[in-house]
């Protein structure tokens, strides 16, 4: 077998880029890169993958918002944010749309979305044989939990300098 | 086929099962063996009442009536729900939690799966986003049946009696009835009598792994889907719609 080495972008992935750069409300999308992920506040929405889709349409900001798990409470205050941040920037009127297909995927995260959560002390998510401790890099890890603080990430332990740390599960 | 009303009342189902089961995991929270534990079930929990919120919703559109998510959870007397009855037995303990937890997950999974190829787009979506979620119950719930099975003397017996006292409660889970004949028919609903032998395959490798042993199917109770539920049910009610009895009409 061959090494991948270049992640191939899954197809949806590669749409929603491209949404981005043709749109012509460009710079509401960057309004919206101040908005953060509530448990991860080194990823934005964007970056995240939650962050589907901006129109804009007389005074109207239309927001398309995917889940990242069905029941994750954070998805509330994504949207708070999200209408928080643009309310600051000026448009007082948005609508938001919830999205549910495609479901959202861990394959989205982009490589350097990935190294910030990183370093910010959760092991992005790679395949489970592949789990590396954010702290000293060890790849000698055990799992202690399915499920850690959040319905996105579980709980591990490095063998090596001891920590315990989240992992952001590929889903 | 358009029959916007069968749909309603299938994703209402779908809906009643992940809500109750849903409630009845929530019930842990603060009672787990251990912190991380507590915490998992909290999450799976989580994952089910946002999946009956899912379910809800479409159902909610279709009604076109007024109808809402809360509507459907909050303001439906016992009669009403329409849930598989092994989601609505009261926690036990742990053993009962985890064992009712695996069996169901062990038919959602490819329940889910086939849903995702359903002609109606909306439940395939939420079958696509659900299917992950439960991918990774199946795997945690198997894991906790291995280990309680093949565990101390105490864990293995308490386990066993779980199987024992859910296993008449399975049946009722591939049990086709009128709608689900009317949708599987129209390319909707799934068909759940062709899920059975993979239900049997995964719970008896998991069993046997486990060192416990698999009943033999000499009884069974039905009725969730038409609306007889067991007496534990309305106490569940009473506490899952205390706000709104107590205070009709109440909003946060």
């Amino acid at each position: 077998m061959v090494n991948q080495l270049i992640p191939l972008l899954p197809v949806e992935e590669l749409a929603r880029r491209q949404r981005r750069i043709d749109s012509d409300c460009a710079h509401i999308w960057d309004v919206l890169d101040t908005v953060m992920d509530p448990e991860i506040p080194v990823i934005s929405i964007y970056e995240l993958g939650v962050l589907q889709d901006v129109g804009y349409n007389e005074g109207m900001v239309k927001l398309v918002l995917t889940p990242t798990y069905i029941g994750c409470p954070a998805m509330n205050i994504m949207e708070e944010d999200a209408r928080a941040a643009l309310a600051e920037a000026g448009f007082d009127h948005v609508q938001v749309e919830t999205r549910l297909s495609p479901a959202w995927s861990t394959a989205w995260l982009s490589q350097p979305a990935r190294a910030k959560m990183q370093r910010y002390g959760v092991a992005a998510p790679e395949s489970d044989a592949d789990i590396k401790c954010p702290q000293c890099g060890s790849e000698q890890v055990a799992v202690i939990s399915e499920f850690g603080s959040t319905a996105c990430k579980a709980l591990y332990r490095c063998k090596d300098c001891g920590e315990p740390f989240d992992f952001f599960k590929a889903i | 086929m358009s029959d916007p009303k069968a749909v309603a009342e299938y994703a209402t189902r779908l809906g009643d099962d992940s809500l109750i089961l849903g409630h009845r995991l929530s019930e842990w929270v603060s009672r787990a063996p251990f912190l991380e534990e507590d915490l998992a079930l909290t999450n799976v929990a989580l994952d089910f009442i946002g999946r009956a919120r899912m379910f809800y919703q479409y159902a909610a559109e279709l009604a076109g009536d007024g109808t809402t998510e809360d509507t459907l959870a909050y303001t439906r007397d016992i009669r009403e729900f329409t849930n598989l009855l092994i989601c609505e037995l009261p926690r036990g303990d742990f053993a009962f939690s985890v064992v009712r937890h695996f069996l169901y997950d062990a038919f959602q999974l490819p329940f889910l799966q086939a849903l995702k190829h359903s002609s109606d787009e909306r439940l395939a979506a939420i079958a696509a986003k659900a299917e992950k979620e439960s991918r990774y119950h199946l795997r945690r719930g198997s894991e906790w049946v291995r280990r309680l099975g093949d565990g101390t003397e105490e864990s293995r017996a308490r386990t066993q009696q779980a199987v024992n006292d859910l296993w008449g409660y399975t049946h009722e889970m591939f049990e086709l009835d009128a709608l689900d004949q009317r949708l599987v028919d129209a390319g909707i609903a799934v068909d759940i009598v062709a899920l059975r032998p993979v239900w049997e395959d995964t719970v008896k490798t998991v069993l046997t792994d486990a060192t416990l042993t698999v009943p033999e199917n000499t009884w069974g109770v039905r009725g969730g889907r038409t609306g007889y539920h067991t007496d534990s049910f309305g106490f569940l009610l009473a506490e899952l719609q205390f706000m709104q009895r107590a205070y009709p009409g109440l909003t946060w």
